[in-house]
């Protein structure tokens, strides 16, 4: 067996393990939660009989083993039960939401990964200098704004002074896919500032870590162009680092955004999930849990491949 | 001819700005005011110690300055174009095309995320000299040339997939591809095993005459740059000490200090008679966990105390295993090791406190082996410290007789090793071994890293302390030239196992084994015309068999 397909197996591996243990502690997170479900939905004035029926017919006077189990089981179904407030399917309801969380964060990562990595070079290029300054002034003033100052700042500038978007990112299913990208342009672009400063000192750090090294003067001697050594020479051997910090970042845009959601009136996973949380529907908060851990997991599990398969020494053994 | 002159270089001043620690920054000269001429086709030797300013002489030939270097006077001439004072864009047109530099360590000089071949071929490429097709064919005749195996598919190849000595080649494929005038070649060889260096060192020797290449060869070692250099310019501290033809400058040097460099191989050693071991090592057999490769195999050696054992071998023989099995570090597998007349535990971990103070150990690079953060002072007290419990005033006349005794004298116990030469620091190394009174000192290439000249008094050190505190040395080194200086026994090592065992006057008197062989006629020696006779004799050897 190739050696990079046995690193990659285990990597794999580790990571259904790992998001198989997350589940338990989601599980007993939930269950370590203080107060009564049945009791939070039917009211303080409830009968102590009413209490226990709807316990019995939520399943929740089953010891939880049996309910970790039965829940787990759902999961690998596609059933990932009903919501306890409103009876809706929960996968249902999470599917669209993911839909428009996902495309919130593509939009982002489509612009934010690219202009990072490049304005990361450009700053390891001119380290010191004016360029380099002017770009990590620039980028650390925006990840210092708190969100949700950034994102009524964007929509002063962009809805008030230039009345170019609207101020509420409205989706519904059955939109254009343009409409949709217009709609959603204002918190992208909030988005894009938060994560843009992380990734683009990452890439500066590891350009200029690698800057050092004897195979880039060998590059010098060749008379080649700043530019040309750091895009061929430098940034092949700099990926790894890099690629970990985007897919935390990208993480964060799935997972972490729930502020940005609320200022933009987005229906996505975020809201959803707050929602519940003050409503105690503990079904709901369990599943989209877990989809948050797991793209965690996901995501930094590919990192860790990118990682590897980067990796000429690993790629092409002795 | 005047159009003959390549390289013209006149005034030559060369500054940097040092950052001494605990002081402000200071203007420091590397070079002061050195000419050079060189006609094209011929080859110059730049030789000197470290801080003489070889490479970076060699290096402004491209009008480059490493590091924080900066070339502020004089002039250089290259064909006929002043370069010190050009701007980047005609700098990068003449690197690589007309100049190109071959680096001491390929290995770090090779991208390791890209193909030997696209390296290879890069500038001929960018700097328009030729087509990617007749790039590739002249880079595959110059890796045939230089020797390289499979020459027609070695390009292929990430630097991790080949070794030490053909990447070195490699480098030298890639200088001469874009057909420059002038090849900078800055210790091409030093990296290399002995064994690997007179192999490399023809390779690139009949390189430079088939392409009619000019070269500035940068070496510390006299006998390598007599084998390849037309002239030889002796440097020191940035000034010129000597010029004249290579023939000159070995066979009839007119300068002290060229005749010191020359001479500095003569140290010898009057072996001492056998005695009794005060270190058995006993069919030792030693393997890294997690692998199935015995690294050692059944090693058996004696040192006597108050002796010198130099163990011999290239990189990857297994001389500093063998080191780590003794002190305990890597815990032989099978085998036995009986120290001062008592069997030690395999295991360091199951060795007393007296176990671990009677066997020191020396390393090859001193600056890794101190905390730059302690003093001189702070580091020999630790030992003292940590065996005899010495403290305060009677701890500092202790530190005080030991820098004494590696000559180093007063003031030197509130210096930090930043502020200390490569030869001074590994004397504190040694200071600090000695502080705990050991029966044994394992010195693991304790020269290597240090010019000829600064090496030799530390050998001498090394033997006067022997005679005054009665140590014994296990001495690993791959120069020959150390062994035969101060050793009383050695044992060869070749892949793990000891292939020759001895008193040293046995062991370097034939008839030999293949290996030793090898081993010994690979070391160069200071006359003109011994690599051609050394090649040409296992030529005959092997049309022989």
């Amino acid at each position: 067996m190739h050696p990079i397909l046995k690193l990659l197996v285990q990597r794999i591996a580790l990571g259904l393990l790992l998001l198989f243990a997350v589940s338990a502690v989601i599980f007993l997170g939930v269950e370590a939660l203080p107060g009564n479900t049945a009791q939070a939905i039917l009211g303080q004035s409830a009968t102590p009989q009413a209490v226990a029926n709807l316990e019995a017919k939520l399943g929740l006077d089953q010891p939880p083993l049996t309910r970790y189990f039965s829940w787990l089981g759902g999961i690998l179904t596609g059933d990932l039960g009903k919501a306890l407030t409103n009876g809706a399917d929960i996968a249902q309801s999470i599917g669209q939401r993911l839909g428009n969380t996902l495309f919130l964060a593509g939009c982002a990562a489509a612009i934010a990964v690219p202009l990072a990595i490049i304005l990361g070079l450009v700053a390891a290029r001119y380290a010191g200098k004016w360029p380099d300054k002017v770009i990590s002034g620039i980028t650390l003033s925006t990840i210092s704004l708190p969100e949700f100052v950034a994102a009524y700042f964007v929509i002063y500038l962009l809805t008030q002074l230039f009345p170019i978007f609207q101020p509420v990112a409205m989706v519904f299913p059955g939109m254009g896919f343009w409409a949709k990208l217009h709609a959603v342009a204002l918190p992208v672009i909030v988005l894009v500032l938060v994560v843009l400063a992380h990734m683009m000192r990452m890439t500066r750090a590891a350009i200029l870590n690698v800057m050092q090294s004897a195979y880039v003067e060998t590059a010098e001697l060749k008379g080649l162009s700043p530019m040309t050594i750091i895009w061929r020479h430098a940034f092949p051997n700099a990926i790894a680092p890099v690629v970990a910090v985007v897919m935390l970042n990208l993480a964060y845009l799935v997972v972490g955004v729930v502020v940005v959601e609320v200022v933009f009136g987005y229906n996505a996973l975020g809201q959803y999930l707050v929602d519940h949380v003050t409503k105690r529907d503990l079904p709901v908060v369990q599943a989209v849990g877990l989809i948050f851990a797991a793209v965690y997991i996901f995501l930094n599990m590919a990192a860790d491949i990118i990682g590897i398969l980067a990796n000429p020494r690993l790629r092409h053994p002795k | 001819m005047a159009d003959d002159l390549l390289l013209d270089i006149k005034g030559l001043v060369i500054e940097a700005t040092a950052y001494p620690p605990g002081e402000p920054p200071k203007e420091v000269t590397l070079v002061h005011g050195v000419d050079l001429q060189l006609q094209r086709g011929r080859v110059l030797g730049l030789i000197g110690e470290s801080g003489a300013g070889k490479s970076t002489i060699g290096l402004s030939a491209m009008a480059y300055g490493r590091g924080g270097v900066r070339l502020t006077g004089g002039t250089i001439r290259l064909n006929g174009r002043e370069i010190r004072t050009a701007g980047p864009q005609a700098l990068r047109a003449l690197r690589g095309k007309e100049v190109t530099y071959v680096s001491q360590s390929a290995a770090a000089s090779f991208n390791p995320a890209k193909r030997l071949m696209e390296q290879v071929i890069e500038t001929s490429l960018s700097h328009g000299i030729m087509g990617k097709a007749e790039a590739e064919a002249r880079a595959r005749a110059l890796f045939r040339k230089l020797g390289l195996p499979n020459p027609d598919t070695f390009g292929e190849r990430y630097p991790h997939q080949v070794s030490g000595g053909q990447l070195q080649r490699a480098m030298t494929a890639m200088a001469l591809c874009p057909k420059p005038d002038l090849v900078i070649f800055d210790e091409p060889t030093t990296a290399l095993d002995v064994t690997t260096q007179i192999d490399v060192l023809a390779a690139i020797k009949e390189a430079i005459r088939d392409t009619q290449v000019a070269a500035l060869y940068i070496t510390h070692d006299l006998a390598v740059v007599a084998q390849v250099a037309d002239d030889i310019m002796v440097l020191r501290h940035g000034r010129m000490v000597e010029l004249g033809t290579t023939d000159q400058i070995i066979n009839a040097p007119r300068e002290d200090y060229t005749r010191a460099l020359v001479s500095v191989r003569s140290l010898e050693h009057a072996e001492k008679t056998p005695a009794p071991p005060v270190l058995q090592v006993a069919n030792v057999t030693a393997r890294y966990r997690g692998t199935n490769f015995d690294v050692l195999k059944n090693v058996s050696i004696d040192l006597p105390a108050g002796q010198t054992l130099a163990v011999v071998g290239e990189s990857g023989s297994g001389k500093s295993t063998l080191a780590r099995a003794i002190t305990g570090l890597l815990p032989p597998t099978s085998g036995r090791i009986t120290f001062a007349g008592r069997v030690l535990s395999n295991d360091v971990k199951g060795r007393s406190k007296d176990d671990l103070r009677e066997i020191q150990m020396i390393y090859q690079m001193a600056d890794t082996a101190m905390n730059p953060r302690q003093t001189v002072g702070t580091i020999i007290g630790r030992p003292l410290e940590f065996y005899f419990g010495l403290k305060g005033a009677e701890r500092d006349r202790r530190v005080q007789e030991l820098l004494d005794q590696i000559e180093m004298g007063k003031g030197f116990a509130q210096r930090y090793p930043a502020e200390l030469s490569g030869g001074q620091k590994q004397r504190v190394c040694i200071a600090r071994a000695l502080a705990a009174k050991p029966k044994l000192i394992i010195c693991d290439e304790v020269t290597s890293a240090l010019d000829p000249l600064v090496a030799d008094g530390i050998l001498k050190l090394l033997l006067n302390l022997q005679a005054e505190s009665h140590v014994a040395y296990l001495f690993i080194t791959h120069d020959l030239a150390t062994v035969r200086a101060i050793s009383d026994k050695i044992a060869v090592m070749f892949k793990g196992a000891v292939v020759r065992y001895g008193q040293k006057s046995d062991v370097l008197a034939p008839p030999y084994d293949d290996y030793t062989d090898l081993l010994l006629s690979s070391v160069p020696e200071m006359e003109l015309g011994w690599l051609e006779r050394v090649i040409e004799h296992r030529r005959m050897a092997s049309a022989g068999n």
